[in-house]
């Protein structure tokens, strides 16, 4: 049995066929039209306000913004994400361009914005984290590893499958948020431009790289950074279920792991080596965006770098372990 | 077929290509041993399995069978030793060696929310050569081709049992593996399997039984290997073994006491009391009052019987017991083993 398709197949009809990915889907299609009605009255609610012109609403939000950087009530932390908000808007209001222009594609743009660090990864563990777990749970593991197939195998079978499932949700992430706001907003809106390149720093926002691209080239960027994302959360995710033996245990560690990621990025910023902690590093999207980094020290190319590390680390001692490991039970 | 009781193990290695197919070497286990931390779990294992025979392997729970078991399959990694099949090292080229096993690990554990034929399917995916025409083969063999489009999670045990059976018949194995196959099963099932086990036997398979029930190896096996903490102790001929064994008479005598007097002062008799005699439940339970318990010879019962009738002593029972695991454990091991 040299190919390794079948069992890839195999894994495949056990996700569908287990409704794993079924779940998936359902609380896209249930939450998704929640943000859109919550994103519809906002909507609203501006225009009862400022009326139908978007550079007034703006330069509310700048002088909102720019009040409350004066109070002393409000911490130096939030102050420095303001500034560069105001920043943003500004050298949006002057170049015309108005960054929240509703439509299906903006509000899929700004969700997978919002979902990048938590939601989607949240959706991949659904399937990451029974993956090898639930095979020893059900006790199928034995029929699993007693046929003659080497079992680094019968592991890189699952590993490509979750790949393959990572790259799903993530696709249909964006196809079910389109679909569903555009029917509240709008299909268009592909080629509005955004600005992007904007290089929060200790002085201000530098904006001598700033450039405006195509919603859909952004959007297209995003889903990139979103898979890389998602693919090491899975990964991740995929060596806690081989180490441990419960899937409720498992689902337990990763989503303890992530949430100590959001609660990290909003005060670490002091504690500067936890950089390298993958759960900080996994909004991957507000660089594009130009949102400051959670711990100085943080771009791009640095939590890529952490990311695909913890990644490959994960892939190395998956695959130790379970080559290795006695089936006691 | 070897049977002469056997206590060591001067063994070649199976070469299957040269041996002609009646004594031809399925399943060779030389000196397997296994730590599990700082405990020996298997002290030393050792038989051989040839084609076409029914080999039991009989021991207490918590003896080893299930661990011996997981390191024929591959599961477990022999500490020391070597296991091979149809001359392949199962540790070593697990996925030549494996491909003429089928198994069934303790429960026959399947995917709840796949089908039947899924099930099979998914098993076929992961050896070569099964076809669909072969997944139909077998789940006539085990005849489950009413069922086999059901969900799993509604069969009943023995319709698992079954699927397990088929599942490791897949890939036309020459050795089936049966970890204590009738376990759960009723009167019939239990009936029906061993029908089955001999009728895959005959077709030239090795099959491996493991059991704690000796009359079930009794009923169904060639040979046997008796295992107790964590080693063989004997291999032979079942027959032979069981024979070898003391064997319990139960009596019944009026007037009781003098009857047990008589007993007693025949020099190749043993009077036990109940705790001793290492009884199963069931007929611990029919026993009266006034039962005596002894371990007679076979050979010596109805001279006893005679002599009891010539003292004037009415006999109103005179049972012989079919030995248990335990008396056949005294027997091959002169009670060391026993607790």
């Amino acid at each position: 049995m040299n190919s390794i398709w079948p069992l890839v197949q195999n894994e495949t009809i056990k996700i569908i066929k287990k409704k794993r990915f079924y779940v998936v889907l359902l609380v896209l299609l249930v939450l998704v039209p929640m943000f859109t009605y919550a994103q519809m009255r906002q909507a609203q609610e501006n225009r009862t306000k400022f009326g139908e012109d978007w550079r007034v609403e703006l330069q509310q939000a700048i002088t909102d913004n720019q009040n409350s950087l004066g109070s002393d009530r409000v911490p130096e932390e939030w102050k420095k994400y303001r500034r560069v908000f105001v920043q943003q808007m500004q050298y949006y209001l002057e170049n015309d361009v108005n960054p929240n222009e509703p439509g299906g594609v903006t509000f899929t743009r700004e969700f997978l914005d919002n979902s990048s660090s938590l939601f989607i990864p949240l959706l991949i563990m659904t399937i990451a984290s029974d993956l090898v777990s639930a095979e020893r749970t059900g006790g199928t593991i034995k029929m699993l590893l007693t046929r003659p197939i080497r079992r680094w195998k019968v592991l890189l079978s699952k590993l490509i499958t979750l790949t393959m499932f990572v790259s799903l949700i993530v696709v249909s992430t964006f196809i079910i948020s389109y679909v569903i706001s555009g029917a509240a907003f709008g299909y268009s809106g592909f080629n509005i431009p955004v600005f992007t390149g904007f290089q929060p720093g200790d002085t201000g926002t530098d904006m001598s790289s700033v450039h405006a691209i195509a919603q859909w080239q952004f959007i297209l960027m995003q889903m990139g950074l979103i898979w890389f994302v998602g693919l090491t959360v899975g990964l991740l995710a995929f060596m806690v279920s081989v180490l441990v033996r419960s899937t409720a245990a498992s689902i337990v560690i990763m989503m303890a792991a992530l949430i100590a990621g959001t609660i990290l990025t909003n005060m670490a910023a002091s504690w500067s080596t936890a950089k390298y902690l993958f759960m900080v590093n996994l909004g991957l999207t507000n660089y594009l965006s130009g949102s400051p980094a959670p711990i100085e020290g943080m771009t791009l190319p640095f939590s890529l770098g952490v990311l695909a590390v913890w990644a490959l680390a994960s892939v190395i001692v998956s695959f130790a372990v379970f080559t290795k490991r006695d089936v006691l039970n | 077929m070897d049977s002469k009781l056997t206590t060591t193990h001067p063994m070649v290695t199976a070469d299957s290509q040269s041996v002609s197919s009646q004594e031809e070497i399925v399943l060779s286990v030389q000196h397997v041993k296994k730590k599990i931390g700082k405990k020996w779990i298997i002290k030393d294992v050792t038989f051989e399995v040839k084609a076409g025979e029914i080999f039991g392997f009989l021991g207490p729970n918590g003896a080893g069978k299930t661990t011996t078991i997981r390191m024929l399959v591959n599961l477990i990694r022999p500490t020391e030793g070597t296991i091979n099949i149809c001359g392949y090292d199962v540790t070593k080229q697990p996925e030549k060696a494996l491909a003429y096993v089928g198994s069934i690990v303790e429960n026959p554990e399947m995917y709840p929310y796949l089908t039947g034929w899924e099930n099979l399917e998914h098993f076929a995916r992961m050896q070569p050569g099964v076809d669909e025409k072969r997944i139909q083969e077998v789940t006539e063999i085990v005849r489950l081709d009413e069922r086999i489009h059901d969900k799993v999670s509604k069969y009943s045990l023995g319709m698992r049992q079954r699927l397990g059976i088929a599942q490791a018949l897949l890939g036309r194995p020459k050795l089936l593996i049966l970890d204590e196959p009738t376990n759960g099963l009723d009167p019939k099932g239990i009936r029906d399997m061993r029908i089955f086990i001999r009728e895959l036997a005959s077709q030239g398979m090795a099959v491996f039984v493991s059991s704690h029930l000796l009359s079930e190896i009794q009923l169904l096996c060639d040979r046997v290997a008796i295992v107790g903490r964590g080693s063989v102790i004997a291999v032979g001929g079942v027959t032979e073994l069981v024979e070898d064994t003391q064997h319990l008479v139960i009596w019944e005598l009026e007037p009781q006491a003098q009857g047990e007097q008589i007993l007693q002062s025949i020099p190749s008799i043993q009077v036990l009391d109940l705790e001793s005699s290492n009884l199963d439940n069931d007929t611990a339970a029919s026993l009266r009052p006034h039962s005596i318990i002894t371990a007679t010879p076979e050979e010596y019962i109805s001279t006893t019987i005679a002599t009891l009738v010539q003292a004037g002593i009415q006999i109103h029972n005179v049972r012989k017991l079919s030995p248990t695991l335990e008396q056949l454990f005294l027997g091959v091991t002169e009670g060391e083993f026993i607790e």
